[in-house]
Protein backbone atom coordinates (compact mmCIF):
# COMPACT_ATOMS: atom_id res chain seq x y z
CA UNK A 1 0.00 0.00 0.00
CA UNK A 2 2.95 2.27 0.68
CA UNK A 3 3.96 2.13 -2.96
CA UNK A 4 0.54 2.98 -4.27
CA UNK A 5 1.81 5.21 -7.08
CA UNK A 6 3.77 2.31 -8.52
CA UNK A 7 0.74 0.01 -8.46
CA UNK A 8 0.63 -1.18 -12.08
CA UNK A 9 -3.16 -1.45 -12.02
CA UNK A 10 -3.23 2.36 -11.78
CA UNK A 11 -1.56 2.87 -15.16
CA UNK A 12 -3.53 -0.06 -16.57
CA UNK A 13 -6.78 1.73 -15.69
CA UNK A 14 -5.78 4.69 -17.78
CA UNK A 15 -5.88 2.46 -20.82
CA UNK A 16 -9.57 1.66 -20.30
CA UNK A 17 -12.11 4.25 -21.49
CA UNK A 18 -14.62 2.91 -18.96
CA UNK A 19 -12.34 3.97 -16.12
CA UNK A 20 -11.26 7.29 -17.63
CA UNK A 21 -14.86 8.47 -17.60
CA UNK A 22 -15.54 10.71 -14.58
CA UNK A 23 -18.44 9.43 -12.52
CA UNK A 24 -20.13 10.48 -9.30
CA UNK A 25 -19.89 8.36 -7.26
CA UNK A 26 -16.80 6.81 -8.86
CA UNK A 27 -17.28 3.42 -10.49
CA UNK A 28 -16.01 0.41 -8.58
CA UNK A 29 -16.39 -2.34 -11.17
CA UNK A 30 -16.28 -5.63 -9.29
CA UNK A 31 -18.00 -7.91 -11.79
CA UNK A 32 -15.19 -8.96 -14.10
CA UNK A 33 -16.05 -12.63 -13.63
CA UNK A 34 -19.26 -11.84 -15.52
CA UNK A 35 -17.57 -9.72 -18.18
CA UNK A 36 -14.38 -7.69 -18.25
CA UNK A 37 -13.96 -4.11 -19.37
CA UNK A 38 -12.06 -3.42 -22.61
CA UNK A 39 -8.80 -1.55 -23.12
CA UNK A 40 -8.25 0.99 -25.90
CA UNK A 41 -6.12 -1.55 -27.70
CA UNK A 42 -9.05 -3.94 -28.18
CA UNK A 43 -11.56 -1.25 -29.11
CA UNK A 44 -9.02 0.20 -31.53
CA UNK A 45 -8.41 -3.22 -33.09
CA UNK A 46 -12.14 -3.53 -33.82
CA UNK A 47 -12.26 -0.01 -35.26
CA UNK A 48 -9.21 -0.59 -37.44
CA UNK A 49 -10.52 -3.90 -38.70
CA UNK A 50 -13.84 -2.40 -39.75
CA UNK A 51 -12.20 0.76 -41.09
CA UNK A 52 -9.37 -0.72 -43.13
CA UNK A 53 -9.48 -4.52 -43.45
CA UNK A 54 -13.14 -5.53 -43.49
CA UNK A 55 -14.21 -8.28 -45.91
CA UNK A 56 -15.37 -11.86 -45.62
CA UNK A 57 -12.63 -14.37 -44.96
CA UNK A 58 -11.41 -17.47 -46.80
CA UNK A 59 -13.47 -16.54 -49.85
CA UNK A 60 -12.46 -13.50 -51.85
CA UNK A 61 -9.33 -13.46 -53.97
CA UNK A 62 -8.96 -9.72 -53.70
CA UNK A 63 -6.55 -7.86 -51.46
CA UNK A 64 -9.01 -6.88 -48.74
CA UNK A 65 -10.34 -10.41 -48.33
CA UNK A 66 -6.79 -11.65 -48.00
CA UNK A 67 -6.06 -9.03 -45.36
CA UNK A 68 -9.18 -9.98 -43.39
CA UNK A 69 -8.31 -13.67 -43.62
CA UNK A 70 -4.75 -13.00 -42.50
CA UNK A 71 -5.95 -10.97 -39.50
CA UNK A 72 -8.43 -13.64 -38.49
CA UNK A 73 -5.91 -16.46 -38.76
CA UNK A 74 -3.29 -14.34 -37.06
CA UNK A 75 -5.66 -13.98 -34.09
CA UNK A 76 -5.94 -17.76 -33.96
CA UNK A 77 -2.14 -18.01 -33.86
CA UNK A 78 -1.98 -15.53 -30.99
CA UNK A 79 -4.55 -17.52 -29.04
CA UNK A 80 -2.66 -20.73 -29.80
CA UNK A 81 0.53 -19.28 -28.34
CA UNK A 82 -1.34 -17.72 -25.42
CA UNK A 83 -2.58 -21.10 -24.18
CA UNK A 84 0.60 -22.88 -25.30
CA UNK A 85 -1.27 -25.23 -27.61
CA UNK A 86 0.61 -27.40 -30.09
CA UNK A 87 -1.07 -26.16 -33.25
CA UNK A 88 -3.63 -23.60 -34.44
CA UNK A 89 -5.53 -26.52 -35.96
CA UNK A 90 -6.57 -27.37 -32.42
CA UNK A 91 -8.01 -23.91 -31.79
CA UNK A 92 -11.62 -23.59 -32.95
CA UNK A 93 -13.36 -20.24 -32.72
CA UNK A 94 -16.87 -20.35 -31.26
CA UNK A 95 -19.29 -17.75 -29.94
CA UNK A 96 -18.36 -18.30 -26.28
CA UNK A 97 -17.60 -21.05 -23.74
CA UNK A 98 -21.20 -22.22 -23.82
CA UNK A 99 -21.07 -22.81 -27.56
CA UNK A 100 -17.69 -24.54 -27.23
CA UNK A 101 -19.13 -27.00 -24.69
CA UNK A 102 -22.26 -27.51 -26.76
CA UNK A 103 -20.04 -28.25 -29.75
CA UNK A 104 -18.40 -31.07 -27.81
CA UNK A 105 -21.73 -32.36 -26.51
CA UNK A 106 -23.34 -32.39 -29.95
CA UNK A 107 -20.42 -33.54 -32.04
CA UNK A 108 -18.26 -35.73 -29.81
CA UNK A 109 -21.06 -36.73 -27.43
CA UNK A 110 -23.55 -37.81 -30.07
CA UNK A 111 -21.02 -39.79 -32.05
CA UNK A 112 -19.33 -41.54 -29.13
CA UNK A 113 -21.73 -41.99 -26.21
CA UNK A 114 -24.14 -44.91 -25.96
CA UNK A 115 -26.86 -45.84 -23.50
CA UNK A 116 -25.30 -47.01 -20.27
CA UNK A 117 -22.29 -44.69 -20.53
CA UNK A 118 -21.81 -42.01 -17.91
CA UNK A 119 -20.66 -38.40 -17.80
CA UNK A 120 -19.00 -37.18 -14.63
CA UNK A 121 -19.43 -33.49 -13.76
CA UNK A 122 -19.06 -31.58 -10.49
CA UNK A 123 -21.54 -29.89 -8.21
CA UNK A 124 -19.84 -26.55 -8.78
CA UNK A 125 -20.35 -26.35 -12.54
CA UNK A 126 -21.72 -23.29 -14.26
CA UNK A 127 -25.01 -24.02 -16.07
CA UNK A 128 -23.06 -23.97 -19.34
CA UNK A 129 -21.27 -27.16 -18.31
CA UNK A 130 -24.41 -28.81 -16.96
CA UNK A 131 -27.29 -28.18 -19.31
CA UNK A 132 -25.68 -29.42 -22.57
CA UNK A 133 -24.90 -32.71 -20.81
CA UNK A 134 -28.40 -32.95 -19.34
CA UNK A 135 -29.84 -32.63 -22.84
CA UNK A 136 -27.47 -35.27 -24.17
CA UNK A 137 -28.06 -37.58 -21.20
CA UNK A 138 -31.83 -37.47 -21.68
CA UNK A 139 -31.47 -38.11 -25.39
CA UNK A 140 -29.00 -40.99 -25.18
CA UNK A 141 -29.81 -42.67 -21.90
CA UNK A 142 -26.48 -41.56 -20.47
CA UNK A 143 -26.06 -41.34 -16.72
CA UNK A 144 -24.90 -38.10 -15.07
CA UNK A 145 -22.65 -38.33 -12.04
CA UNK A 146 -21.23 -35.57 -9.88
CA UNK A 147 -18.10 -35.02 -7.87
CA UNK A 148 -19.44 -33.57 -4.59
CA UNK A 149 -18.45 -30.20 -3.19
CA UNK A 150 -17.30 -30.10 0.44
CA UNK A 151 -18.67 -27.50 2.88
CA UNK A 152 -15.34 -25.66 2.50
CA UNK A 153 -16.03 -25.29 -1.21
CA UNK A 154 -13.54 -27.80 -2.57
CA UNK A 155 -14.12 -30.81 -4.77
CA UNK A 156 -14.28 -34.01 -2.76
CA UNK A 157 -11.58 -35.90 -4.63
CA UNK A 158 -11.83 -38.85 -2.28
CA UNK A 159 -15.04 -39.69 -4.10
CA UNK A 160 -13.34 -39.70 -7.49
CA UNK A 161 -11.95 -43.28 -7.62
CA UNK A 162 -15.35 -44.67 -6.67
CA UNK A 163 -17.13 -42.55 -9.31
CA UNK A 164 -14.74 -43.77 -12.00
CA UNK A 165 -14.43 -47.38 -10.82
CA UNK A 166 -16.94 -49.12 -13.10
CA UNK A 167 -15.35 -47.71 -16.27
CA UNK A 168 -18.65 -46.31 -17.54
CA UNK A 169 -17.53 -42.68 -17.38
CA UNK A 170 -16.54 -41.52 -20.86
CA UNK A 171 -16.21 -37.81 -20.17
CA UNK A 172 -15.26 -35.83 -17.09
CA UNK A 173 -16.37 -32.20 -17.29
CA UNK A 174 -14.91 -29.89 -14.68
CA UNK A 175 -14.56 -26.17 -14.12
CA UNK A 176 -10.97 -24.97 -13.66
CA UNK A 177 -11.77 -22.01 -11.40
CA UNK A 178 -15.25 -21.80 -9.91
CA UNK A 179 -17.10 -18.60 -10.83
CA UNK A 180 -18.78 -18.59 -7.41
CA UNK A 181 -16.33 -20.07 -4.90
CA UNK A 182 -13.15 -19.04 -6.68
CA UNK A 183 -11.80 -22.53 -5.98
CA UNK A 184 -8.93 -23.55 -8.24
CA UNK A 185 -9.53 -27.20 -9.00
CA UNK A 186 -6.64 -29.69 -9.35
CA UNK A 187 -7.26 -30.51 -13.00
CA UNK A 188 -3.99 -32.40 -13.47
CA UNK A 189 -4.89 -34.89 -10.75
CA UNK A 190 -8.49 -35.29 -11.94
CA UNK A 191 -7.30 -35.76 -15.54
CA UNK A 192 -4.74 -38.36 -14.52
CA UNK A 193 -7.38 -40.47 -12.80
CA UNK A 194 -9.93 -39.90 -15.57
CA UNK A 195 -7.52 -40.98 -18.29
CA UNK A 196 -6.56 -44.09 -16.37
CA UNK A 197 -10.25 -44.93 -16.20
CA UNK A 198 -10.61 -44.48 -19.96
CA UNK A 199 -12.38 -41.12 -19.93
CA UNK A 200 -11.64 -37.89 -21.76
CA UNK A 201 -11.58 -34.60 -19.85
CA UNK A 202 -13.30 -31.33 -20.67
CA UNK A 203 -12.21 -28.24 -18.76
CA UNK A 204 -14.34 -25.12 -18.50
CA UNK A 205 -11.55 -22.56 -18.36
CA UNK A 206 -13.77 -19.47 -18.57
CA UNK A 207 -12.38 -18.09 -15.31
CA UNK A 208 -8.83 -19.39 -15.64
CA UNK A 209 -7.53 -18.57 -19.13
CA UNK A 210 -8.24 -14.84 -18.52
CA UNK A 211 -6.43 -14.87 -15.19
CA UNK A 212 -3.41 -17.16 -15.25
CA UNK A 213 -0.77 -18.59 -17.51
CA UNK A 214 -2.27 -21.50 -19.38
CA UNK A 215 -0.25 -24.45 -20.57
CA UNK A 216 -3.04 -26.50 -21.96
CA UNK A 217 -0.94 -29.56 -22.73
CA UNK A 218 0.29 -29.79 -19.15
CA UNK A 219 -3.22 -29.32 -17.78
CA UNK A 220 -4.11 -32.79 -19.00
CA UNK A 221 -7.36 -31.74 -20.66
CA UNK A 222 -8.67 -33.15 -23.92
CA UNK A 223 -11.14 -30.32 -24.45
CA UNK A 224 -10.95 -26.81 -23.05
CA UNK A 225 -13.50 -24.01 -23.43
CA UNK A 226 -13.09 -20.30 -22.75
CA UNK A 227 -14.58 -17.00 -23.82
CA UNK A 228 -13.17 -13.72 -25.12
CA UNK A 229 -15.30 -11.19 -23.28
CA UNK A 230 -14.03 -12.26 -19.86
CA UNK A 231 -10.42 -11.64 -20.97
CA UNK A 232 -10.62 -8.03 -22.19
CA UNK A 233 -11.88 -9.13 -25.61
CA UNK A 234 -15.18 -8.52 -27.39
CA UNK A 235 -18.37 -10.49 -26.81
CA UNK A 236 -19.37 -13.06 -29.42
CA UNK A 237 -16.00 -14.81 -29.68
CA UNK A 238 -14.90 -17.83 -27.71
CA UNK A 239 -12.60 -20.79 -28.14
CA UNK A 240 -12.71 -24.54 -28.07
CA UNK A 241 -9.30 -26.11 -27.80
CA UNK A 242 -9.20 -29.88 -28.30
CA UNK A 243 -6.67 -32.58 -29.07
CA UNK A 244 -6.27 -32.94 -32.80
CA UNK A 245 -7.00 -36.67 -32.85
CA UNK A 246 -10.37 -36.01 -31.21
CA UNK A 247 -11.26 -33.14 -33.52
CA UNK A 248 -10.38 -35.27 -36.53
CA UNK A 249 -12.72 -38.05 -35.45
CA UNK A 250 -15.57 -35.73 -34.61
CA UNK A 251 -18.33 -34.95 -37.12
CA UNK A 252 -19.11 -31.28 -37.78
CA UNK A 253 -21.27 -29.38 -35.31
CA UNK A 254 -22.99 -26.90 -37.63
CA UNK A 255 -23.27 -27.37 -41.37
CA UNK A 256 -22.96 -24.56 -43.88
CA UNK A 257 -20.42 -22.48 -45.71
CA UNK A 258 -16.71 -22.58 -44.91
CA UNK A 259 -16.81 -25.90 -43.06
CA UNK A 260 -16.87 -27.87 -46.34
CA UNK A 261 -14.33 -28.88 -48.92
CA UNK A 262 -16.72 -30.09 -51.58
CA UNK A 263 -20.49 -29.95 -51.75
CA UNK A 264 -22.77 -31.84 -54.07
CA UNK A 265 -26.52 -31.77 -53.82
CA UNK A 266 -26.75 -34.87 -51.66
CA UNK A 267 -23.49 -34.95 -49.74
CA UNK A 268 -20.39 -33.01 -48.80
CA UNK A 269 -16.81 -33.47 -47.73
CA UNK A 270 -15.63 -31.64 -44.68
CA UNK A 271 -12.97 -29.01 -44.56
CA UNK A 272 -9.72 -29.45 -42.66
CA UNK A 273 -9.26 -28.52 -39.03
CA UNK A 274 -10.12 -26.15 -37.53
CA UNK A 275 -12.45 -24.83 -40.24
CA UNK A 276 -14.54 -28.01 -40.22
CA UNK A 277 -16.08 -26.57 -37.04
CA UNK A 278 -16.45 -22.98 -38.21
CA UNK A 279 -19.61 -22.90 -40.30
CA UNK A 280 -20.86 -19.67 -41.80
CA UNK A 281 -19.27 -16.27 -41.48
CA UNK A 282 -17.57 -16.16 -38.13
CA UNK A 283 -17.17 -13.22 -35.74
CA UNK A 284 -14.16 -11.95 -37.69
CA UNK A 285 -13.66 -8.54 -36.10
CA UNK A 286 -14.27 -10.03 -32.66
CA UNK A 287 -11.59 -12.66 -33.28
CA UNK A 288 -9.20 -9.87 -34.25
CA UNK A 289 -10.22 -8.05 -31.06
CA UNK A 290 -9.52 -11.17 -29.05
CA UNK A 291 -6.08 -11.33 -30.66
CA UNK A 292 -5.46 -7.77 -29.44
CA UNK A 293 -6.69 -8.69 -25.94
CA UNK A 294 -4.26 -11.59 -25.86
CA UNK A 295 -1.42 -9.25 -26.87
CA UNK A 296 -2.42 -6.84 -24.14
CA UNK A 297 -2.50 -9.56 -21.49
CA UNK A 298 0.84 -10.92 -22.61
CA UNK A 299 2.24 -7.42 -22.32
CA UNK A 300 1.15 -7.39 -18.68
CA UNK A 301 2.42 -10.92 -18.12
CA UNK A 302 -0.02 -13.58 -16.97
CA UNK A 303 1.94 -14.34 -13.83
CA UNK A 304 1.59 -10.68 -12.84
CA UNK A 305 -2.13 -10.76 -13.64
CA UNK A 306 -2.59 -13.81 -11.42
CA UNK A 307 -0.58 -12.49 -8.50
CA UNK A 308 -2.48 -9.18 -8.68
CA UNK A 309 -5.74 -11.16 -8.44
CA UNK A 310 -4.41 -13.06 -5.46
CA UNK A 311 -3.27 -9.93 -3.62
CA UNK A 312 -6.68 -8.38 -4.15
CA UNK A 313 -8.61 -11.44 -3.09
CA UNK A 314 -6.52 -11.69 0.05
CA UNK A 315 -7.08 -8.01 0.83
CA UNK A 316 -10.81 -8.27 0.07
CA UNK A 317 -11.31 -11.32 2.26
CA UNK A 318 -9.47 -9.64 5.10
CA UNK A 319 -11.61 -6.50 4.81
CA UNK A 320 -14.88 -8.41 4.34
CA UNK A 321 -14.45 -10.12 7.71
CA UNK A 322 -14.77 -6.63 9.26
CA UNK A 323 -18.41 -6.50 8.19
CA UNK A 324 -20.64 -7.97 10.92
CA UNK A 325 -22.89 -10.83 9.84
CA UNK A 326 -21.01 -11.40 6.59
CA UNK A 327 -20.13 -14.93 5.55
CA UNK A 328 -17.64 -15.72 2.79
CA UNK A 329 -18.26 -18.78 0.62
CA UNK A 330 -15.43 -21.03 -0.47
CA UNK A 331 -11.82 -21.76 0.40
CA UNK A 332 -9.06 -19.50 1.80
CA UNK A 333 -7.53 -16.80 -0.41
CA UNK A 334 -4.45 -18.85 -1.29
CA UNK A 335 -6.57 -21.50 -2.98
CA UNK A 336 -8.67 -19.26 -5.16
CA UNK A 337 -8.80 -16.94 -8.13
CA UNK A 338 -9.98 -13.32 -7.98
CA UNK A 339 -13.55 -14.09 -6.90
CA UNK A 340 -15.26 -13.68 -3.52
CA UNK A 341 -18.90 -14.59 -3.01
CA UNK A 342 -20.63 -13.89 0.29
CA UNK A 343 -23.92 -13.62 2.10
CA UNK A 344 -25.05 -11.17 4.79
CA UNK A 345 -27.29 -12.14 7.62
CA UNK A 346 -30.85 -10.90 7.11
CA UNK A 347 -30.11 -9.07 3.88
CA UNK A 348 -30.83 -10.61 0.51
CA UNK A 349 -27.96 -10.36 -2.02
CA UNK A 350 -30.28 -8.48 -4.35
CA UNK A 351 -30.69 -5.75 -1.77
CA UNK A 352 -26.94 -5.67 -1.16
CA UNK A 353 -26.32 -5.16 -4.87
CA UNK A 354 -29.03 -2.50 -5.10
CA UNK A 355 -27.64 -0.42 -2.23
CA UNK A 356 -24.08 -0.86 -3.52
CA UNK A 357 -25.10 0.21 -6.99
CA UNK A 358 -26.32 3.50 -5.57
CA UNK A 359 -22.80 3.99 -4.27
CA UNK A 360 -21.13 3.23 -7.58
CA UNK A 361 -20.19 -0.35 -6.73
CA UNK A 362 -21.08 -2.96 -9.36
CA UNK A 363 -21.24 -6.50 -8.02
CA UNK A 364 -23.23 -9.55 -9.03
CA UNK A 365 -26.16 -10.84 -6.99
CA UNK A 366 -28.05 -14.05 -7.59
CA UNK A 367 -27.00 -17.62 -8.28
CA UNK A 368 -24.34 -16.72 -10.88
CA UNK A 369 -25.59 -19.46 -13.22
CA UNK A 370 -24.81 -22.08 -10.59
CA UNK A 371 -28.16 -22.91 -9.03
CA UNK A 372 -27.25 -26.49 -8.00
CA UNK A 373 -24.18 -25.21 -6.15
CA UNK A 374 -26.27 -22.68 -4.21
CA UNK A 375 -28.75 -25.40 -3.37
CA UNK A 376 -25.90 -27.54 -2.08
CA UNK A 377 -24.65 -24.65 0.05
CA UNK A 378 -28.18 -24.17 1.35
CA UNK A 379 -28.56 -20.57 0.20
CA UNK A 380 -30.94 -19.12 -2.39
CA UNK A 381 -28.41 -16.64 -3.71
CA UNK A 382 -25.15 -14.88 -2.98
CA UNK A 383 -23.39 -11.60 -3.68
CA UNK A 384 -20.12 -11.77 -5.59
CA UNK A 385 -17.22 -9.39 -6.08
CA UNK A 386 -14.62 -10.29 -8.69
CA UNK A 387 -11.38 -8.66 -9.76
CA UNK A 388 -9.06 -8.25 -12.71
CA UNK A 389 -5.83 -6.60 -13.78
CA UNK A 390 -7.38 -3.11 -13.60
CA UNK A 391 -8.93 -3.52 -10.15
CA UNK A 392 -7.48 -1.30 -7.40
CA UNK A 393 -7.73 -1.54 -3.63
CA UNK A 394 -9.81 1.63 -3.44
CA UNK A 395 -12.58 -0.24 -5.23
CA UNK A 396 -12.55 -2.87 -2.51
CA UNK A 397 -12.55 -0.09 0.11
CA UNK A 398 -15.57 1.39 -1.66
CA UNK A 399 -17.24 -2.04 -1.50
CA UNK A 400 -16.59 -2.36 2.23
CA UNK A 401 -17.92 1.14 2.94
CA UNK A 402 -20.97 0.27 0.84
CA UNK A 403 -21.56 -2.92 2.80
CA UNK A 404 -21.48 -1.02 6.09
CA UNK A 405 -24.00 1.40 4.61
CA UNK A 406 -26.17 -1.53 3.49
CA UNK A 407 -26.10 -2.96 6.94
CA UNK A 408 -27.02 0.29 8.65
CA UNK A 409 -29.91 0.77 6.24
CA UNK A 410 -31.35 -2.66 6.94
CA UNK A 411 -30.57 -2.77 10.65
CA UNK A 412 -33.62 -2.99 12.88
CA UNK B 1 -32.03 9.60 4.42
CA UNK B 2 -34.14 10.99 1.59
CA UNK B 3 -31.62 9.75 -0.95
CA UNK B 4 -32.28 6.24 0.31
CA UNK B 5 -36.05 6.63 0.58
CA UNK B 6 -36.25 6.34 -3.15
CA UNK B 7 -34.56 2.97 -2.92
CA UNK B 8 -36.30 1.54 0.16
CA UNK B 9 -38.77 3.82 1.87
CA UNK B 10 -39.36 3.21 5.55
CA UNK B 11 -42.64 1.34 4.99
CA UNK B 12 -40.83 -1.22 2.83
CA UNK B 13 -38.10 -1.77 5.39
CA UNK B 14 -40.77 -2.08 8.07
CA UNK B 15 -42.68 -4.75 6.14
CA UNK B 16 -39.41 -6.52 5.36
CA UNK B 17 -38.32 -6.60 8.99
CA UNK B 18 -41.77 -7.34 10.37
CA UNK B 19 -43.68 -9.13 7.65
CA UNK B 20 -47.48 -9.22 8.09
CA UNK B 21 -49.39 -12.46 7.54
CA UNK B 22 -46.14 -14.38 7.55
CA UNK B 23 -46.10 -18.16 7.94
CA UNK B 24 -48.12 -21.07 6.60
CA UNK B 25 -51.68 -22.37 7.11
CA UNK B 26 -52.42 -25.87 8.31
CA UNK B 27 -55.35 -26.53 5.95
CA UNK B 28 -55.21 -24.01 3.14
CA UNK B 29 -57.83 -24.14 0.39
CA UNK B 30 -55.33 -22.65 -1.99
CA UNK B 31 -51.59 -23.08 -1.72
CA UNK B 32 -49.22 -21.97 -4.41
CA UNK B 33 -45.49 -21.41 -4.68
CA UNK B 34 -43.59 -19.48 -7.29
CA UNK B 35 -40.04 -18.29 -7.76
CA UNK B 36 -38.08 -15.70 -9.63
CA UNK B 37 -35.22 -17.70 -11.15
CA UNK B 38 -33.13 -14.61 -11.73
CA UNK B 39 -32.50 -13.77 -8.10
CA UNK B 40 -33.74 -16.88 -6.29
CA UNK B 41 -36.74 -15.17 -4.67
CA UNK B 42 -39.33 -17.74 -3.65
CA UNK B 43 -42.82 -17.17 -2.27
CA UNK B 44 -45.48 -19.56 -1.08
CA UNK B 45 -48.95 -18.29 -0.39
CA UNK B 46 -51.58 -20.19 1.63
CA UNK B 47 -55.18 -19.03 1.47
CA UNK B 48 -58.23 -20.08 3.42
CA UNK B 49 -61.53 -19.31 1.72
CA UNK B 50 -64.94 -19.12 3.35
CA UNK B 51 -68.12 -17.99 1.54
CA UNK B 52 -66.06 -16.66 -1.33
CA UNK B 53 -63.94 -14.57 0.98
CA UNK B 54 -60.27 -14.74 1.86
CA UNK B 55 -60.68 -15.61 5.49
CA UNK B 56 -56.98 -15.96 6.11
CA UNK B 57 -53.78 -15.70 4.11
CA UNK B 58 -50.15 -16.44 4.97
CA UNK B 59 -46.97 -16.21 2.95
CA UNK B 60 -43.55 -17.67 3.41
CA UNK B 61 -40.34 -17.82 1.43
CA UNK B 62 -37.08 -16.05 0.90
CA UNK B 63 -36.23 -13.05 -1.14
CA UNK B 64 -35.12 -9.47 -1.35
CA UNK B 65 -36.72 -6.65 0.62
CA UNK B 66 -38.87 -5.60 -2.31
CA UNK B 67 -40.35 -9.04 -2.98
CA UNK B 68 -40.97 -9.76 0.71
CA UNK B 69 -42.35 -6.32 1.58
CA UNK B 70 -44.61 -6.18 -1.49
CA UNK B 71 -46.01 -9.61 -0.65
CA UNK B 72 -46.51 -8.62 2.98
CA UNK B 73 -48.41 -5.49 1.89
CA UNK B 74 -50.45 -7.51 -0.58
CA UNK B 75 -51.41 -10.14 2.00
CA UNK B 76 -52.43 -7.48 4.49
CA UNK B 77 -54.52 -5.89 1.76
CA UNK B 78 -56.37 -9.03 0.63
CA UNK B 79 -57.22 -10.49 4.01
CA UNK B 80 -60.98 -10.41 4.35
CA UNK B 81 -61.45 -9.49 0.69
CA UNK B 82 -63.73 -11.48 -1.61
CA UNK B 83 -61.95 -13.76 -4.09
CA UNK B 84 -63.59 -11.85 -6.92
CA UNK B 85 -62.12 -8.58 -5.66
CA UNK B 86 -58.73 -10.20 -5.12
CA UNK B 87 -58.76 -11.30 -8.75
CA UNK B 88 -59.14 -7.68 -9.79
CA UNK B 89 -55.94 -6.55 -8.12
CA UNK B 90 -53.49 -5.54 -10.81
CA UNK B 91 -49.86 -4.59 -11.00
CA UNK B 92 -50.65 -0.90 -10.60
CA UNK B 93 -52.26 -1.60 -7.22
CA UNK B 94 -49.15 -3.39 -6.00
CA UNK B 95 -46.81 -0.73 -7.37
CA UNK B 96 -48.86 1.90 -5.59
CA UNK B 97 -48.48 0.01 -2.31
CA UNK B 98 -44.73 -0.28 -2.85
CA UNK B 99 -44.55 3.41 -3.70
CA UNK B 100 -41.01 3.70 -5.04
CA UNK B 101 -39.65 3.80 -8.57
CA UNK B 102 -38.57 0.34 -9.76
CA UNK B 103 -36.34 -0.71 -12.63
CA UNK B 104 -37.17 -3.80 -14.68
CA UNK B 105 -35.34 -6.23 -12.38
CA UNK B 106 -36.85 -5.00 -9.13
CA UNK B 107 -40.24 -4.78 -10.82
CA UNK B 108 -40.22 -8.56 -11.13
CA UNK B 109 -39.36 -8.78 -7.45
CA UNK B 110 -42.26 -6.50 -6.54
CA UNK B 111 -44.73 -8.48 -8.62
CA UNK B 112 -43.73 -11.98 -7.52
CA UNK B 113 -46.28 -11.98 -4.69
CA UNK B 114 -49.06 -10.88 -7.03
CA UNK B 115 -48.01 -13.50 -9.56
CA UNK B 116 -48.18 -16.14 -6.85
CA UNK B 117 -51.59 -14.92 -5.69
CA UNK B 118 -53.01 -14.87 -9.22
CA UNK B 119 -51.66 -18.28 -10.08
CA UNK B 120 -53.06 -19.65 -6.85
CA UNK B 121 -56.46 -18.04 -7.22
CA UNK B 122 -56.89 -18.85 -10.91
CA UNK B 123 -54.97 -22.10 -10.70
CA UNK B 124 -52.97 -21.16 -13.75
CA UNK B 125 -49.77 -19.33 -14.55
CA UNK B 126 -50.23 -15.75 -15.53
CA UNK B 127 -47.93 -12.80 -15.47
CA UNK B 128 -49.40 -9.81 -13.67
CA UNK B 129 -50.14 -7.23 -16.32
CA UNK B 130 -50.78 -9.87 -18.95
CA UNK B 131 -54.01 -10.93 -17.37
CA UNK B 132 -55.65 -7.54 -17.97
CA UNK B 133 -58.60 -8.05 -20.23
CA UNK B 134 -58.69 -11.70 -19.36
CA UNK B 135 -60.71 -11.02 -16.27
CA UNK B 136 -64.10 -10.65 -17.89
Amino acid sequence: MATRSSDPSRSIREQFPMFREERTPPLAYLDSAASSQKPDMVIEALRRHYSYHNANIHRGVYQLAEEATASYEDARLRVTRFINAASPREVVFTRNSTEAINLVAYSWGRSVLKAGDAILLTEMEHHSNLVPWQILAAERGVELRFIPVTPEGRLDLEALPRLLADGKVKLVGVVHISNVLGTINPIEEIARQAHTAGSVVLVDASQSVPHRRMEVLRLGADFMAFTGHKMLGPTGIGVLWARRTLLEQMPPFLGGGEMIREVSLRSSKWNELPWKFEAGTMAIAEAVGLGAAVDYLQGLGMDAVFSHDQELVEYAMERLTEVPGLKILGPPAKERGGVVAFTMEGIHPHDIATVLDRQGVAIRAGHHCAMPLHEKLGIPASARASFYCYTVREEIDQLIAGLHKTRSLFKQ
Amino acid sequence: MSEWDELYREAILDHYRNPRQHGTLEHPDISYEDANPLCGDRIRMDIQVRDGKIEDVRFSGVGCAISQAATSMLCEHIKGMSLEDAKKIGREDVLEMVGIPLGPVRLKCALLGLKTLKAGVYGIHQWPGEEDGGET
